[in-house]
């Protein structure tokens, strides 16, 4: 509880220095929230004159940069709770250096998720509730057969995701995330197959030795299953 | 930016580059090699989408022209790994090959994207003027070489990143991300090898603080502060977690300083 409290106050003093400092405005104005030219960035990153308003119940991403970080969010949310739960009731033979390697997984991902938590601040979308009813997580084939597709998933959106950032700043943040996605990947990928070409396997490497990039729209579809909140990117910019 | 240039920037931490690349200065740019090499590295099936990425503006060329130079380096390093033999125990030799194919298909990917912008190939000194003398002969030398060129790639294309994002550029941004995943998934199996052969015992696939030899490779990559915003205590977790959650840019100079002693 202590330790739940340090999380907290941690997470509250992150906020607390986004929420007061210059750095906050710098954030933000790159953010487009404090600015003319920040209102000039969400109406390019909006082409209709008014947003798609989301039906009752469904969390609408937002759009321009702050949709795509909210889009970031929302994946990193859901890998999170996934690794979270996987390491508090590990798999039927779980070996020491399995356990190892998805705890760090799971450390990356909640820190993911609570740095974009912080850096939205009031622009946040909710926290998303999963559905894990399909994965069983007593068996290392469903855990880490899940977790291939959400490690693939990340590195796909991510790399989709770039050319949709406006920001410099922000693009480089996506870059220093996906490529520890992508260490993710190709490691469970070598769990699963080890010593052979998955890591960077011909099923999802195409022949120009190209990764993954998918639209938000096809990335959003892929997840739904998985999270019972109905997600919208209908206002995300798509070019 | 053309052969000229990358040079010059080499030059500035490797005095003696013009001398060594001088055959290569008069060869020329526009080498018959590149543009060969380019119309039969490409698929049919893929050359109508390679004519839409095609580098048009000089920010595109010379970011290209610098993976260009890096992917040269890493495809040359594989190929001779690959082939030398008794240097990779038929264990890992699935791995290596695997990311020797990838480097190829991103040479002649970005040839492709150059077309007659293209710098010609330089030639290598895989021993980095001896501080890897046994590179060919000694597993351990290559994987650790190997892991250093892989993490650097990582940080090179990350870097670049942010001078793809003209209008006409967002194809290749997206293309350059695509390669720039590839490098890390390649990074992290070769980092786990390390550790599983005993070369760098608890070797993980992540980057933790700024660890990793040679030194200069993973500079800068202790980094806690991202957005304007240090994290450091961020949801109760340790420095380490927090830095290996975040791959650091490197300047190209950076790169430059790191690869230039690769090249012959």
């Amino acid at each position: 509880m202590e330790k739940l409290q340090n999380d907290l106050s941690v997470v509250e003093r992150t906020a607390d220095v986004l929420q007061s400092s210059a750095t906050r405005r710098k954030f933000l104005r790159n953010a487009g929230l404090t600015t003319a030219a920040g209102v000039a960035i969400l109406a390019v990153g909006c082409k209709k004159n008014e947003s798609v308003a989301p039906a009752a119940g469904t969390v609408d991403l937002g759009s321009g940069d702050v949709g795509i970080l909210n889009y970031a969010y929302a994946l990193e949310q859901l890998e999170a709770a996934f690794y979270v739960q996987a390491v508090s009731t590990p798999y039927t033979g779980m070996s020491a250096a399995e356990l190892s390697i998805l705890t760090d997984i799971r450390d990356h991902e909640v820190i993911h998720r609570e740095f974009f938590k912080a850096a939205l601040g009031m622009n946040a979308i909710q926290g998303l509730d999963v559905d894990f009813s399909k994965i069983d997580f007593t068996s290392r084939a469903s855990v880490l057969g899940t977790a291939k597709v959400f490690e693939d998933t990340g590195v796909a959106a991510y790399n989709g995701a770039g050319k949709l950032i406006k920001d410099p700043g922000y693009l480089l943040l996506a870059g220093k995330i996906v490529s520890v996605e992508a260490r993710h990947a190709s490691t469970i990928r070598d769990l699963l197959q080890p010593l052979s070409t998955s890591f960077a396997g011909d099923d999802i490497i195409d022949n120009n030795g190209l990764d993954g990039a998918k639209m938000p729209s096809e990335i959003l579809a892929a997840v739904q299953p998985f999270v019972k909140t109905k997600l919208s990117g209908a206002n995300l910019p798509t070019a | 930016m053309n052969i000229f240039n990358i040079l010059s920037e080499i030059e500035k931490v490797d005095g003696e580059v013009f001398e060594r690349l001088d055959h290569i200065s008069r060869r020329g740019m526009f080498s018959s090699f590149s543009r060969k090499t380019a119309a039969a590295a490409v698929p049919v099936m893929v050359a109508g989408m390679l004519n839409k990425a095609y580098a048009t503006t000089s920010g595109a060329i010379d970011v290209l022209n610098f993976a260009l130079a890096l992917e040269y380096l890493e495809n040359e390093f594989y190929k001779k790994g690959v082939s030398t033999v008794n240097l990779i125990p038929p264990t890992d030799t699935a791995v290596f090959a695997q990311i020797s194919k990838h480097e190829t298909q991103h040479v002649n990917f970005l040839l492709s994207a150059l077309g007659t912008k293209a710098i010609a190939k330089p030639n290598f000194d895989f021993t980095a003027k001896g501080a890897f003398a046994d590179v060919f002969s000694n597993y351990k030398t290559f994987a650790i070489v190997s892991h250093a060129l892989e993490d650097t790639g990582v940080r090179a294309y990350k870097g670049q990143a942010g001078n793809l994002m003209a209008a006409e550029d967002k194809p290749l941004l997206q293309y350059a991300l695509q390669i720039h995943s590839i490098e890390a998934r390649h990074a992290a199996i070769v980092r786990r090898l390390l550790d599983a052969r005993g070369f760098v015992p608890g070797a993980k696939a992540w980057i933790t603080l700024a660890q990793g030899n040679p030194a200069a490779v993973y500079a800068g990559d202790d980094n806690l502060t991202q957005g304007g915003v240090n994290l450091k205590g961020l949801a109760g977790k340790s420095d380490a977690a927090i830095s290996e959650a975040f791959d650091e840019p490197l300047t190209k100079e950076a790169v430059l300083a790191i690869a230039g002693p690769f090249f012959a």
